[in-house]
């Protein structure tokens, strides 16, 4: 299952309800604010780790663009995707769930 | 200061893409420096990261109005106080902020930094000290 | 709504405005300035492509207040200060100037 989520983890308990919801093997897409999870550093970063060694983590490339995210600056082993990588993580997953 | 002038703050709390909070703000900052009070504002939370520099909105077809605090210096905005400890949740420092200037008209047009790093302690006594407070 | 020149169609708001910036050429602010009965010269169009530099580097169309300071710092400070923006412009600096220029209507004007 794909589990995408959208807020910041700063601000919302999004990204903690989909760690503790979301199995073991899923595949979780970090997007448009979502995407400060993503970076190395922070307060949310050992919580980060720790969903690495259970889940394949993605973050949207566009997005990190957008709000001056480079690359160098993710936790590793995190993915970037483009749209193109979006849509096929979507059409590839049976179900999703939008952790809004 | 004169009769009437206030002391305004502007409280940004919210990170520049996902709501429209954070350009709704600045709008209303740049509306209201037309009527000459004295304004600050104060980035906190994830209100920080709309002042990170490399801001890209090219392929997520998206305004990007970052370069748009770079005008505030123009319409006498000068004062930006960043939360220290909001900086460091985020793993960020000074260095990952825009460069914001301000040209100081009693100091023979100096430019100055705009960009005031305060902890906790500082902003809470600054936000005592306005007569009124905004927050978006 | 929209206006026409040369067979290309330029869309626009309810006041004028340009709707898309990208849509801009010379020949929009010309047609703009005939329609309100200005005819465009070389000071005007000082002004004009100092609004469009303006708003390519900050994103927005500045304030009458900003821009009068701005262009007399660019421009000499004869030129900076309203009674001359309102001779070149006398429906407001900031509004008729920024049509022209295709930009958005200042934010702040009513």
């Amino acid at each position: 299952m794909l589990h995408t989520v959208n807020k910041s983890p700063f601000e919302k308990n999004s990204l903690d309800t989909c760690l503790r919801l979301a199995k073991s093997g899923s595949e979780i897409l970090l997007l448009e604010d979502g995407v400060y999870a993503a970076v190395k550093g922070t307060a949310v970063e050992q919580k980060m780790r720790q969903a690495l060694s259970d889940y394949t983590v993605y973050a949207l490339g566009p997005d990190l663009k957008a709000r001056g995210i480079e690359e160098d600056r993710l936790i590793d082993g995190i993915e970037v995707v483009g749209y193109d990588g979006f849509v096929d993580l979507a059409a590839n997953s049976d179900r999703i769930q939008s952790w809004l | 200061m004169g009769n009437g002038v206030k002391k305004f703050m502007y409280v940004n709390r919210r990170a520049p893409y996902g709501t429209i909070y954070a350009l709704e703000g600045l709008e209303v900052v740049l509306i209201g420096a037309a009527f000459d009070q004295e304004v600050c504002m104060v980035f906190v939370d994830d209100g920080v990261f709309q002042l990170k520099k490399g801001q890209d909105t090219a392929e997520s077809n998206m305004k990007n109005f970052s370069p748009t605090y770079r005008a505030l210096g123009d319409y006498d905005v000068n004062k930006l106080y960043v939360e220290k400890e909001s900086l460091e949740q985020r793993g960020m420092s000074e260095d990952d902020l825009l460069e914001l200037t301000y040209e100081d008209e009693d100091d023979d047009y100096k430019e100055k930094p705009s960009i005031r790093i305060v902890n906790r302690e500082e902003l809470a006594d600054l936000m005592e000290q306005q007569d009124v407070i905004l927050n978006y | 709504m929209a206006f026409e020149i040369g067979g290309k169609s330029y869309e626009t708001d309810e006041e004028g405005y340009l709707a898309n910036l990208a849509d801009w050429n010379p020949e929009v602010a010309d047609y703009m300035a005939k329609e309100d009965d200005c005819d465009l010269g070389d000071n005007h169009w000082e002004v004009i492509n100092f609004l469009r530099e303006y708003y390519e580097e900050y994103q927005i169309a500045p304030a009458v207040r900003v821009l009068t300071k701005a262009i007399g710092k660019r421009l000499g400070k004869e030129k900076g200060n309203s009674k001359y923006l309102y001779e070149l412009f006398p429906y407001g600096p900031a509004k008729q100037a920024c049509k022209y220029a295709g930009l958005p209507k200042p934010t702040g004007c009513v």
